[in-house]
Formats: structure tokens, sequence, C-alpha cells
């Protein structure tokens, strides 16, 4: 990645940030901290990595990308509006009555969208079969679904990366955007997820750690998750939750609460 | 004793084995229709279309939840899957992603449930199916069906492959009657009126429906005449048979082997006192579990037989 590229993706990480926050107050509700931690993997996903047309949606050898863990969608919707595919101007309706923006990604409302989600465990089911169709039909698709660290608890979760590995399913990549915090408080604390990579590992997936925040180290992994035949590709992404804006990093109270204007304030002049 | 109608009502194919081998028909008409199973191929009857089409057939092991939900994810990419396992374990253990993943995006998925009802006999209470429908009724857009035999059920899975949108179809264990004859028409949303009677209409689904038309030849016996009408489409209900039944006949028994709540009577009862309020009487499982036990000894226990139908004919003509 040429210091050009890298810098302009650093600041469209600042632009999604500020939008997330702006959202997210607006709507009173929401949740900033997983939204924040996953950032820098959807930039690169949307920017750099996947094969994808705004103007063409349902383009069939299009990659797809589900938000398993639907609560962050404010990073999605505000990359997908940053992309063309929705109005930037209406992201401030999010989770109004009536807005494309709702609570959770639903397809009703952007059909762009590849997944309905919100409850938790599903995402990685759904890509299985999508990238099932594409192998069958001979298509190039890849299939890229986010996970959060809380969310892989759901057993469906490891139904699904049996699956994988015995399918041999090599285009579908499973991030899990690893910040360490659940609605409740620390994972750890809630149910600890440790030896994670391990686990991956047992369940026949090539198995990557990596910083979820470093531009380079996820474009790598990506490359690397393409070059991987055979087996199904999981990226740990160790991130920080509520990334960029200081207050709201590792603090549990971000899962789920919208900042104040006084909060608000605060963060766009860390993200200006 | 019971006059003779023209229905003779001989032993048939299980409605499971002609799923099954309907299946294997439209897979080689339509290469986008694929399967998925969870480890019950030999007892669903998929393993016919898994034998014949194996790139197209998904092996999810025992694992429902995902199996409902990988289904999704195919239909969501242009295919056809039909995600087939017991009543009881694709309704109860994949029911959250039927609600997530299949009927809130509406995903064209088929889920085909089999061994429903208590039917399926001695393996008992934690395999049988007895709130499938209520289930599968409970979720918006999908389509339900039960067909009562292996006509119904051949012209049933091709229509479910054709129609665009979410459909549960309902299957059993055991051989059933045959009640069509081959160039039967079916569609969904329909009802199927087999006797025509005034004092009383007979409603069933699935293999109540036999025990229906027996009744009514019991019924005939004492001069009553009673209509029989097969509801193989649960959802959408054919809301004008029910209502043409309740104004000409006045008294509408509906018997059904699942649990009387949440079931086709209640369905049909809420249309009855919408349009066309008359007597009602209801043959199904009354708030209980079945147990182990033959199937002719279990649908005897638990009162789902042509007598017990008859019966609660009998009871509302009564009320009239």
């Amino acid at each position: 990645m040429s210091t050009t590229d890298l810098n302009q993706l650093q600041q469209f990480c600042k632009l999604i940030r500020r939008h997330i926050v702006e959202m997210i107050t607006e709507a009173k509700s929401g949740h900033p901290g997983g939204s924040l931690s996953a950032v820098e993997i959807l930039a690169v996903l949307y920017k750099e990595v996947m094969r994808h047309d705004p103007k063409n949606p349902h383009w069939p050898d299009r990659d797809r990308f589900i938000l398993g863990k639907g609560h962050a969608c404010p990073v999605l919707y505000a990359i997908m509006a940053e992309c063309g595919y929705t109005p930037v101007s209406e992201l401030k309706t999010l989770r109004q009555l009536g807005s494309i923006y709702q609570g959770h990604p639903d397809r009703r409302f952007i059909p762009a969208l590849e997944a309905s989600t919100g409850s938790l465990g599903q995402g990685l089911s759904i890509g299985l079969g999508m990238a099932l169709a594409a192998r069958l039909d001979h298509r190039p698709s890849r299939v890229y679904v986010m996970l959060g660290d809380g969310e892989i608890q759901e057993g469906q979760i490891w139904e699904a990366a049996m699956f994988a590995a015995f399918h041999k399913v090599d285009n579908i990549v499973a991030i899990v955007d690893y910040n360490k915090i659940q609605l409740d408080g620390w994972v750890k604390d809630i149910m600890e997820l440790e030896p994670l990579a391990e686990k991956w590992r047992a369940f026949g997936w090539h198995t990557l750690e990596l910083d979820g925040h470093d531009l380079e180290a996820i474009r790598s992994a990506f490359a690397e998750a393409a070059a991987t035949k055979g087996r199904p590709t999981c990226l740990i992404a160790h991130t920080i939750k509520g990334k960029g804006v200081s207050f709201m990093e590792n603090n549990p109270k971000f899962h789920g609460t919208a900042p104040t204007r006084e909060e608000l304030a605060l963060a766009l002049k860390e993200l200006a | 004793m019971a006059v003779s109608t023209k229905y003779e009502l001989k032993l048939g194919q299980a409605t499971r084995e002609a799923f099954g081998r309907a299946l294997v028909e439209i897979g080689r008409e339509n290469k986008d229709v694929v399967v998925c199973d969870a480890d019950l191929s030999k007892s669903t009857m998929v393993h016919y279309f898994a034998k014949e089409f194996p790139d197209r057939f998904f092996s999810c092991g025992i694992a429902e939840a995902n199996m409902v939900a990988v289904g999704a994810g195919l239909a969501s990419s242009g295919k056809i899957p039909f995600v087939a396992s017991f009543s009881a374990f694709v309704l109860n253990k994949g029911f959250e992603q039927l609600r997530v993943t299949v009927a809130y995006p509406n995903t064209n998925v088929k889920v085909v449930g089999t061994h429903s009802g208590i039917s399926i006999g001695e393996d008992g209470p934690s395999q049988m199916s007895i709130e499938d429908l209520a289930l599968a009724c409970s979720l918006p857009g999908f389509v339900v069906l039960s067909p009562a035999d292996e006509v119904a059920m051949g012209a049933f899975v091709r229509l479910a492959a054709s129609h665009v949108g979410p459909v549960f179809i309902r299957a059993g264990r055991p051989k059933v009657p045959v009640v069509y004859s081959k160039d039967q028409k079916f569609e969904i949303g329909k009802a199927i009126q087999l006797l025509d009677g005034k004092d009383v209409t007979l409603m069933a689904h699935g293999l109540m429906v036999a025990e229906s038309i027996r009744a009514a030849e019991m019924l005939d016996a004492d001069g009553i005449s009673a209509r029989v009408i097969d509801m193989p489409t649960i959802k959408p209900l054919d809301e004008a048979a029910i209502t043409k039944a309740a104004s000409e006949t006045g008294a509408i028994v509906v018997s059904e082997e699942h649990l009387v709540d949440g079931g086709l009577g209640v369905r049909v009862a809420q249309v009855v006192s919408r349009t066309r309020p008359c007597v009602m009487e209801y043959v199904g499982l009354e708030n209980t579990y079945a147990e182990s036990g033959s199937p002719e000894a279990l649908l005897q226990k638990y009162g789902l037989t042509a007598a017990k139908v008859a019966e609660a004919a009998r009871r509302a003509l009564r009320r009239k």
C-alpha cells in the first residue's frame, strides 16, 4: 500500500467514525463501541478487497459481506453510504420510523444488504449457503462474515464452523471483531473464549491473528485468506471497543449507549 | 352398515416416500433445486435425491439451526433449497433461524418436516411433532401445507418448488390410504371437497382426511349427510370454502393429528367467527403429549379415528 493510499484510507476511517458517532447521537440509542472497533476492517473490505458495484448491487458475481453482529450496523451503513449504495444525507435518520437505516440490518429497507441480521449467531451459516451456491454455479464470489466476540458464544457458530471445514468451503472468511467487551462487561468475565485461535484451528479453519486497526495487516490477512485453498479462513482481529474516541475506548458503557451532545462534540474534536 | 363411497382408501405410500420421489423428479427438471439434510436422509427419503445429485445435496450433520440458515444463504443466491428433517427437529431446533433467516427476509426456502404427528409411533414424544403447524403458521409469509396422501404430496412438492417464498410441508411416517386419483388438480390455498353433504362438514388434513371420509360413511348409515373437505393448505386458508361450509351445513368438525391448540381447527374457527358463526367441534390432541406404541394403537388411544370424528359430528349436531 502506498503512503498516499494509506493516508486516504485513514482519512476515510475517520470520516466513517464521525458518521457513526453522529448517527447514534441523533438516534439517542445504538451501539457505538462495536461499530468503532470494526471500522478499519470494513474500510479495507469495501475499498480494496471486495468485488462489488454499488450501481449493480445484485451482480451475481459480487463478493458478499454479512454483518453477523448486526447491532454494529452504523459502521456498515456509513460505509455503504460512502460507497454510493444509499444516501449519506439520510444517515442521521438511523432508527427512526420509516428510515432505511433500521436498528439492525434489514434487507426489506436496503435490498443491497446481503442478510437481515441482529439475532446473533446466524450470519456465518447464511454466508456458507451463499458460498456453496457460488461454488455450484462456478462463480468467483467470496463471502466475508464479521462476527462479534460475544456472538461466537452462540452454539450455531460452531455448527457452522464444523460445516465449513467439512465441506471445504474456501471462499468464505470469518472475521472475529475481538474487542473483548460484550453487553454485560468483559468477555473473559461473561464467557471466556480463549484459547480462541486454537478453537478455530481445531475446527479445521486456517486461522490468523492480527491487529484489527492496522490497515496493512488487514490487507495482507485478506490476501492470505484468498490464497488459502481447501479450507475456510478465520481472521481473529484484535480490536479496541470504541476505537478512536478516547472516552469510549475499552469502556463497556459504550457497547450500547448513545453519546450525549456534549460527548459528541468531544468525539468529533478527536476525530477531526 | 356404512354406505360405500367412491373412495376405496387402499393403503398407499407414506407421504415422506412420495416427497422423496417427487424431489428427485423436480431435481431433474430444475438444477437450482438443492437439498440440506441433518443425518436423517434415509428417514426423510431425501437419500433418493442425494444418490442422483450428490453435488446438490448438503450433509449438515445433526445441526438443524445451521442447516436452516445455510438454506437461507443458498436461497439468497438463487437456489431452491429443500431443508428436511423430522418436523419436531426442524421446526423446534430451527425455529429461530426460520424466523430470522427465512420468514423475516422472505427467503425462498422449502422446509419439509417428516414423521409429523403421533403416528411415528414407538419412538415416542421427543420425536413426535404435535405443534409444528402452530409454529409454522406463526411465521409471517409462510405457506403451510399438510398433504393427505401420496398423490397430494407429489403435487404439493412441485407447487412448493415453483412458489416463490417460504413453504413448510408436513409429511408423515406411516403408509396412508390413497384418497386422490392421479389426475386430481391441486392449488396452494384451495380446499378440496371430497364428499358433499348438508348436515355437517368434516374438515381435516393429513391422515385424518381418510378418517373423515370413513366417518362420513358411518354418519350416512345414521341418515346424517356429511360434507368432507380436505384442507391441504393450512395457511393461507381457503376462506371461501370455510364460509360456504359454515353457511350451508351450519356445523364444522375439524380433525387433525396435531394439538388442538394452534392447529387447523382454531384457524378455521377464526374465519367462521368473522364470516359465518356456526357450531364447531375439534378432534386432535388435547393439551397433552402422547407416548410410545404402534401408530394404530396411539391413534386409537388419542382419539384420532373415524369413530371419534363421527362422535364429534353428532355432538355438533345436537348443539346446532
